[in-house]
């Protein structure tokens, strides 16, 4: 048996997902770029899955939804392809924000090292990216905004519509990374103002290597990914027609269902919070200023190494994630909670604990019980907490 | 990174795990950007055999499985033995350990060191165990092995700056 508390990693794919994606493998396998009937098939059940993922966010158009190869890639689109269609020579100015996912820094200094400029815009302690701190960021170059809507290891959510505004107040194109946020909370493209946004499949219940690019019409975009020309040339390759299929109906899913779950994980997350910070001293909550994701507990235990204690819940049964320098192939803690002013020893101890569709109220119970232990026993093997911390 | 099922079973159910309290050399080292931390006491008889040794660690499944090996490994030898184990020898007794885990086992081997050297001292003897890295601020845990660090640029200039009081933790 066991317990997934890292559903901000990936998702299992709903067996309605699943249904809905099958005859795409055997029946209707048809290449939608074919001109004979089964061909024909799979163009229909593309743009349904298309017109179903704009009715979702509320896009004005379905064809403003270009279907990828993941949220990664998406992110890779959105930078390079809007930045170097608007200044092909270079020298614009492309600000992001510090704790975005690697899947947008590392797109953000590769254009960096051929030419453009690049702010790094740092969240405050809250862990939010902050309305005037972006609008004295802004220069007269400034072309490009890519602000994440939530911060996915500390679930803090950022005021993306008034983010938005300052951007284009500026002559700015905003774009953003919903990965965390598509289908969990509230998310409406018009409302928001924004002109681009990255969607990542297996994040809600459908299948891996399948994301979505949302392209507000008339914003400028040059392949990312060229070839025969699909998706209105904007990024080709034999469409992933079981994937489409399956993510716009995780979509709708998410939707339908949004109210309800909204209400039930962020209960159940805070029961998580409450729980770890009674039972045990020297423990904090990343941050607990809203809004916040309902679905991600960040703690820090002080004293305490990451990956030991992952291991050690691993041999409970349970998975969760951690933000410690050691447990990262790179040695080094991890960026969010240094961008929010964690200090390196306190990040250590990260632990992040994200529920989803099939948790329930006796997983929460059963973490709860094995987990101070753990703690427990590892504060009694270190030879500095007692001195770091103080003790009981 | 997958871990061997000695590094896991040492891990699980470390050896050793303590302190000696009228020890005769206590060793203290630790790496604060890395966040691995390790103290052992060793009791050593009059013919320089170590006789016990406790470990206490904070860290990393490596680094507490490279602890308890490494007092079992240090149990019944001379000092002048213990001094020299080296991290792949560490490594090797734990079955392998991931590239990105060999410093652990440098971890390991300076606390015997700095133990030993502790108890030399007292006795009013020279040290014997040399250069020790892994206390020192400016020690760089891929030092050893091959490392492309082209993978870790510094950051573009950030807007505000550094926060040093931690006023991101909620009590």
């Amino acid at each position: 048996m066991t317990t997934y508390f890292d559903y901000a990693a990936t998702t299992p794919v709903d067996e309605r997902v699943l249904e809905t994606m099958m005859p795409f493998f055997t029946e209707r396998f048809g290449n939608a770029n074919s001109l004979y009937g089964i061909g024909r098939d799979a163009f229909r059940a593309l743009e349904e899955a298309r017109e179903s993922v704009a009715r979702s966010i509320n896009a004005e158009r379905p064809d403003e939804i270009i279907f990828t190869g993941g949220g990664t890639e998406s992110d890779n689109a959105a930078l390079i392809g809007i930045l170097l269609r608007v200044a092909p020579e270079g020298g614009a100015h492309l600000i992001v924000s510090a704790f975005e996912h690697h899947a947008i820094l590392e797109p953000a200094h590769w254009l960096e090292k051929r030419g453009f400029e690049l702010t790094v815009l740092n969240p405050r302690d809250d862990g939010h990216i902050h309305a005037d701190d972006l609008r004295a960021a802004m220069k007269p170059n400034t072309k490009l905004v890519s602000i994440m809507h939530a911060n996915n290891e500390i679930g803090t959510i950022n005021p993306i519509k008034e983010l938005a505004a300052v951007a284009h107040e500026g002559g700015a194109l905003f774009h953003t990374d919903a990965a965390q946020t598509l289908g969990k909370i509230p998310f409406d493209v018009q409302d928001l103002g924004i002109d681009a946004a990255s969607f990542s499949s297996h994040k809600i219940y459908g299948p891996k290597g399948f994301g979505a690019l949302y392209l507000k019409k008339r914003t400028p975009f040059g392949a990312y990914l060229m070839g025969g020309g699909q998706e209105f040339k904007k990024r080709s390759g034999t469409q992933n027609t079981p994937g489409a299929a399956g993510f716009a109906k995780a979509l709708e899913i998410m939707v339908a269902e949004q109210p309800a779950e909204v209400a039930r994980l962020a209960g159940l997350r805070d029961k998580v919070i409450a729980g770890v910070m009674s039972a045990l001293e020297n423990t904090q909550a990343t941050t607990l200023v809203e809004p916040r994701l309902p679905h991600i507990a960040s703690l820090l235990i002080n004293g305490v190494e990451g990956e030991a204690m992952l291991l050690q819940l691993d041999n409970k049964g349970i998975s969760v994630s951690t933000g410690s320098a050691c447990s990262s192939g790179s040695l080094e803690p991890s960026h969010v909670l240094l961008s929010i002013g964690c200090p390196p020893e306190i990040a250590h101890g990260s632990l992040r604990i994200s529920l989803g569709r099939f948790t329930t109220e006796e997983d929460v119970d059963y973490f709860l019980e094995v987990f101070p232990p753990i703690v427990e026993r590892l504060r009694a093997m270190s030879p500095v907490y007692a001195r770091m911390f103080g003790s009981k | 990174m997958l871990y061997s099922e000695k590094v896991m079973d040492h891990f699980n159910n470390p050896r050793n795990v303590g302190v000696i309290e009228d020890a005769d050399g206590v060793g203290e080292v630790g790496n604060p950007v890395c966040g691995d931390m390790m103290k052992i006491t060793i009791k050593v008889d009059e013919t320089d055999h170590i006789r016990d040794v406790k470990f206490q660690t904070l860290g990393c499944g490596a680094a507490i499985a490279t602890s308890s090996i490494v007092t079992e490994m240090a149990k019944g030898l001379t000092v002048q033995e213990a001094v020299a184990i080296s991290k792949q020898q560490v490594a090797d007794e734990l079955g392998g350990l991931p590239p990105a885990k060999m410093h652990c086992s440098v971890l390991a081997t300076d606390g015997l060191k700095v133990a030993v050297d502790d108890y030399l001292k007292t006795h009013g003897r020279a040290p014997i165990a040399g250069e020790i890295k892994s206390s020192d601020p400016n020690f760089d845990p891929h030092g050893d092995e091959d490392h492309d660090h082209d993978d870790h640029e510094v950051v573009a200039p950030v807007l505000t700056e550094p926060v040093a009081d931690p006023g991101c933790c909620q009590r």
